[in-house]
């Protein structure tokens, strides 16, 4: 199981990416973090730190959950349905420039997921993606504004990312199924 | 989960909780500015109601609505009911049309079991004669905990009538597999026999039951269901029974007052503890439309093979 993103390399990562986020914005004020369950969460939260770090301005941040509006749902052949976690977007996002963060960008079909799911409340000024992994194999027209690392990989494996917040360690590893 | 909720006996512990999780979650949409989700789009769900209900049917449609499904009630007194069909029947001429739910209120207890036979549609029992009303008992237990942040442990006294309860009877079930202390409390001619079998306290004495409850829920009396002699007056019934503020002053201070609806001021209890700082009744109403699009999120999915 090769490691291909250890705790040094991610926190690097994320640092270049709130530098990145600054450059393209100098300011931040209407600027809000939204991490997508599970793993997008903490994410968001760094990145504010991040930028709360160099900037000296506090970003919000919220969490949104999106198995409400999986376009895979109701097609399961079997099994229970997905476990539905609270959506906490403590501010209003209108007229507000939103960066949506993921942990692995794949299909592109979460994103279409959450892009649905975060209009219903409001009508944000624009919205930017930020993941930590690209891992290709899009199925819907989607692109990330800010990526952690591109990693190519093939249909038979699976990449997962492990963080601190939840997992106890920070790293993202690559496994063949 | 089963393919039917007919009774909290079709949920483990587990799945009991994983109703009041999901519930939390589903609250969350009731607050937004669209309090709409796209997830049962395409699904059609029937609400069959065989018995007069406000809470609870409109409970249902606007769950059934916030969720996006295609839903409709039919209306009984407006049914073929009149004209002689059958319950089957009229279950089996709507099945032809293809729901994906039905949603059956019924005066007969065991109605949904006749329709869950029958039927491949998915049926949620909103109440069947004396027997069950698990969506009732679920959102009972969503209040409790969000006000005590648990369940096991409390204790909770259940006064009124008992005997033609199926709010009672659901809500024993849920409450003592979550852990609770339960105490029934009404008159000798309204206390089912073999409570005890439950696990539950039965009495006759009111102070009994509250003394150092946490939580108190008061069922109405059931005039429709009375076709004998079970209290003597109203007037009485409230003087032995009734909830008021002296009684309310034994329970715990942070006691709350829980209502099924619809209330019988006067009679099982007194305006001023129905609106007094206690009452969680209105909250109770409100939890309900998320318990509810929790149920219907969740036994949307495949079901378990029996």
């Amino acid at each position: 199981m090769p490691v291909v993103m250890d705790a040094e390399r991610m926190s690097r990562s994320l640092a270049r990416i709130a530098h990145e986020i600054l450059e393209r914005y100098r300011g931040v004020e209407d600027l809000a973090l939204v991490g997508i369950r599970t793993r997008g969460v903490p994410l968001a939260k760094r990145l504010a730190h991040a930028i709360a770090a160099i900037n000296k301005t506090d970003v919000a941040t919220g969490a949104l959950d999106i198995t409400l509006y999986r376009d895979d749902l109701m097609r399961h052949a079997v099994g229970a349905q997905p476990v539905v976690r609270r959506t906490e977007i403590p501010f209003s996002i209108d007229d507000k420039r939103i960066l949506l963060v993921d942990d692995v960008l794949y299909t592109g079909r979460t994103i279409r997921a959450a892009l649905d799911a975060l209009i219903e409340f409001g009508r944000p000024r624009a919205i930017q993606l930020v993941v930590l992994v690209d891992r290709g194999h899009r199925e819907l027209p989607i692109k990330a504004d800010y990526v952690g690392k591109n990693l190519p990989t093939s249909l038979t494996q699976s990449v997962h990312v492990h963080l601190v917040e939840i997992d106890g360690r920070d790293e993202v590893e690559i496994r063949e199924s | 989960m089963k393919k039917d909720l007919l009774g909290i006996g079709d949920l483990t512990r587990d799945e009991i909780y994983l109703v009041l999780e999901t519930a939390e979650a589903m609250r969350e949409i009731g607050q937004r500015p669209i309090k709409k989700v796209p997830t049962l789009r395409g699904k059609t769900v029937v609400n069959l109601f065989y018995e007069p209900s406000t809470r609870t049917r409109t409970s249902f449609e606007v769950a059934e609505k916030r969720l996006s499904a295609d839903t409709l009630t039919v209306p009984v007194a407006a049914s073929s009911v009149l004209k002689g069909e059958t319950l089957a029947d009229t279950a089996l001429n709507i099945e032809a049309m293809a729901p994906d739910m039905i949603v059956l209120r019924h005066a007969s207890s065991g109605a949904g079991h006749l329709l869950s036979r029958i039927c491949r549609s998915r049926i949620i029992n909103a109440g069947d004669g004396m027997h069950e009303h698990p969506t009732q008992a679920l959102l009972d237990a969503f209040t409790i905990r969000e006000h005590k942040g648990r369940i096991e442990g409390l204790k909770v006294a259940i006064i009124g009538d008992l005997l033609h309860s199926r709010v009672l009877r659901s809500n024993v079930l849920s409450l003592t597999a979550l852990g609770a202390d339960v105490w029934a409390c009404g008159p000798s001619t309204l206390v089912p026999p073999g409570l005890d079998r439950f696990g539950v306290h039965a009495t006759t004495s009111i102070d009994e039951a509250v003394a150092d409850a946490d939580v108190v829920m008061m069922l109405r009396i059931q005039q429709e269901r009375m076709d004998g002699a079970f209290v003597p007056s109203l007037r009485e019934y409230f003087n032995t029974f009734g909830m008021t503020a002296a009684r309310v002053a034994r329970a715990k201070p942070d006691v709350i007052i829980m209502h099924p609806g619809p209330m019988n001021r006067g009679v099982e209890i007194a305006s001023d503890v129905a609106d007094g700082p206690y009452s969680v009744i209105l909250e109770q109403v409100a939890n309900g439309v998320a318990v509810r699009m929790a149920v219907l999120y969740l036994l949307a999915g495949e079901a378990e093979a029996d």
